[in-house]
């Protein structure tokens, strides 16, 4: 199973096993990894899913344009490499990626 | 009898009051909180139910709000499976089920809305459901498996979206009725209701507008036939209804608060008793976007809220609610998103293409804008989002039915520009 290490602005971070063909934000909400919401259920709708993507970074430039445009919406700054986890779907691929948190959801 | 005493007791664990109790911790709330839910499941998402999940593509894991173990980990008592009976106002109790007693400094009413009952015999007849639980969309996506024919009745959100479901992914042979002349009439505009409404026939939809339901008869404790007003009749083999919701007021109404088609609150969503508050479907309120007070049901609103008074209880400070209203409907391949509370418009402008099947229907006021339904137009939904989320002041003059009537006129350039100017005022 692909991993995925979510890093915390507190500093801690979780490594967790993800589900081939599940996302990023949906991962987080079940196994219980703070800071991702995605309160709309992962339909591009709400920008509680907001994440930092550090590793690989190739992955941050391939947003869509309606995920460029919700991320207006997000609590916390956006940078170059923020994406919307629920538009990140796990694969074998993706094994090893690694996003930091934001500092508020919403 | 045992008792017991929490500073925060939520009654409801749905969207909003699961939210509320997160959203008391974010905002360093310490003391204790606990949330009662009388459903079995820990609290779940709703809109999969006519979507994701009612075809199949969605497990029951998928619907999770949050894990179990952050409830633990947050201190949150989450007690599921458990109905409160009756809320004592003087005393600051509450009774469960079973005659235990909790005690409370801080209540938040969540109680969400039930399925509103079809108003005829036949309602107990196998095959016949409405949609709200995780079992009803368990039981439903059984039967479409099996079924041939589907009735849909009533043309919302709810039974649109079953009713594509239905056709497009178990394809049955569907018949959407609906009473009114137009589809999703209770928030819905005429524009954006006219092309859901061909957009549901082109999926081989048959649907019948200004065309009441009389009754349901069966067979051998089966539904069989939809009778409708005129006397015509629908043979079938399933009924799915979706004529709205009731509102959990019970509780609220017998302990004398107001209630006003929902637990009416005012514009801090405090009740008429300052520490009891109503949050998500079954609260009414004095919106911001409109005149009079509304009652909402969306993922939006039973969020928004519930932060908006994890705020209050966590700081003591009293503000008015001022979120943006927004909510999305998918139906097969087609998505409606909708911003702001357009009720009680007087005049509508499209933008963008009908043709294409990608446009906005604006709504007006005399001149001032009330919001919109965006068709299979993400980015002007959101645009329109930013707009109305900005003080009026700054475009409201601006954006006026014969600004947006031109033919180079773009929501979204628009918005770029309101933002620019916000900033602007910021500096100055
Ligand atoms: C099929 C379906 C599709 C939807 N699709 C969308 C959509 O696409 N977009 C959107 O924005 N919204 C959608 N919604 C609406 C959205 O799900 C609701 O607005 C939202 O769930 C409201 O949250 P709530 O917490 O106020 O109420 P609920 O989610 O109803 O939660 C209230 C909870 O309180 C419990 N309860 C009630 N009384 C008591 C009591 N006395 N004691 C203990 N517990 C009690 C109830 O059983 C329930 O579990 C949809 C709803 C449904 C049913
Ligand atoms: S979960 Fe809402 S946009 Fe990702």
């Amino acid at each position: 199973m692909p991993k995925v290490t979510y890093l915390h602005a507190d500093g801690t971070e979780d490594v967790v096993d993800a589900q081939d063909g599940v996302s990023v934000m949906r991962t987080a909400v079940t196994k219980g990894v703070k800071g991702i919401v995605g309160e709309c259920g992962g339909e591009l709708m709400c920008a509680t899913c907001h994440v930092y993507v550090l590793k690989p970074v190739n992955l941050a430039s391939e947003r869509s344009e309606d995920e460029d445009e919700m991320l207006e919406f997000a609590a916390s700054p956006r940078r170059d490499n923020s994406r919307l986890s629920c538009q990140i779907i796990m694969d074998e691929p993706l094994d090893g990626l690694v996003v930091e948190t934001p500092e508020a959801q919403n | 009898m045992a008792r017991v005493k929490f500073d925060v007791v939520i009654i409801g664990a749905g969207k909003a009051g699961s939210q509320c109790a997160v959203s008391l911790r974010d905002e360093g709330f310490a003391g204790t909180i606990a949330v009662f839910g009388d459903e079995p499941s820990i609290p779940y998402d709703r809109p999969p139910l006519s979507k994701a999940f009612l075809t199949g593509v969605e497990a029951t894991e998928d619907l999770v709000l949050r894990a179990q173990s952050v409830y633990a980990d947050q201190k949150i008592d989450l007690i599921l499976d458990t109905r409160v009976i009756a809320l004592d106002r003087l005393n600051h109790t509450l009774e469960l089920e079973g005659g235990d007693e909790v005690e409370f400094d801080e209540l938040v009413i969540a109680t969400g809305a039930r399925v509103r009952p079809l108003p005829f015999d036949g309602v107990d007849l196998d095959g016949v459901t409405g949609l709200r639980t995780i079992d009803d969309a368990v039981q439903l996506r059984a039967r479409l498996q099996e079924a041939d024919r589907v009735v849909v009745i009533g043309g919302g959100f709810i039974g649109l979206e079953v009713a594509a479901v239905a056709a497009s992914v178990f394809g049955c042979t569907v018949t959407l009725v609906e009473a009114l002349p137009q589809l999703m009439s209770r928030t819905g505009l005429p524009e954006s209701a006219a092309y859901v409404a061909a957009h549901q026939r082109a999926l081989g939809i048959d649907v019948l507008l200004n065309t009441p339901v009389k009754g349901l008869r069966g067979e051998g404790g089966r539904v069989a036939v939809v009778v409708l007003g005129d006397g015509r009749e629908l043979a079938t083999d399933v009924v799915v209804y979706g004529i709205g919701v009731i509102p959990g007021t019970d509780l609220a109404e017998s302990a004398g608060l107001e209630v006003a088609n929902g637990i009416l609150v005012d514009r801090t969503l405090a009740t008429s008793d300052p520490h009891i508050w109503a949050i998500g479907d079954c609260a009414s309120y004095p919106s911001v976007f409109t005149a009079g007070v509304v009652r909402l049901e969306s993922v939006q609103n039973a969020t928004d809220q519930a932060r908006h008074v994890a705020r209050a209880i966590a700081t003591g400070k009293r503000e008015p609610y001022v979120s943006v209203p927004w909510f999305w409907s998918d139906q097969a391949e087609m998505r409606i998103q909708t911003a702001g509370l357009t009720t009680g418009f007087d005049e509508t402008v499209v933008v963008g293409n009908r043709e294409d099947g990608a446009f906005t229907v604006l709504a007006f006021l005399d001149g001032r804008l009330l919001g919109g339904d965006s068709v299979n137009a993400s980015r002007d939904h959101l645009a329109l989002r930013k707009i109305l989320g900005t003080e009026p002041s700054l475009w409201s003059a601006l954006l006026t039915p014969l600004a947006a009537r031109a033919k180079e006129f773009s929501l979204r350039e628009f918005a770029r520009n309101v933002d620019s100017l916000k900033a602007s005022e910021t500096v100055l």
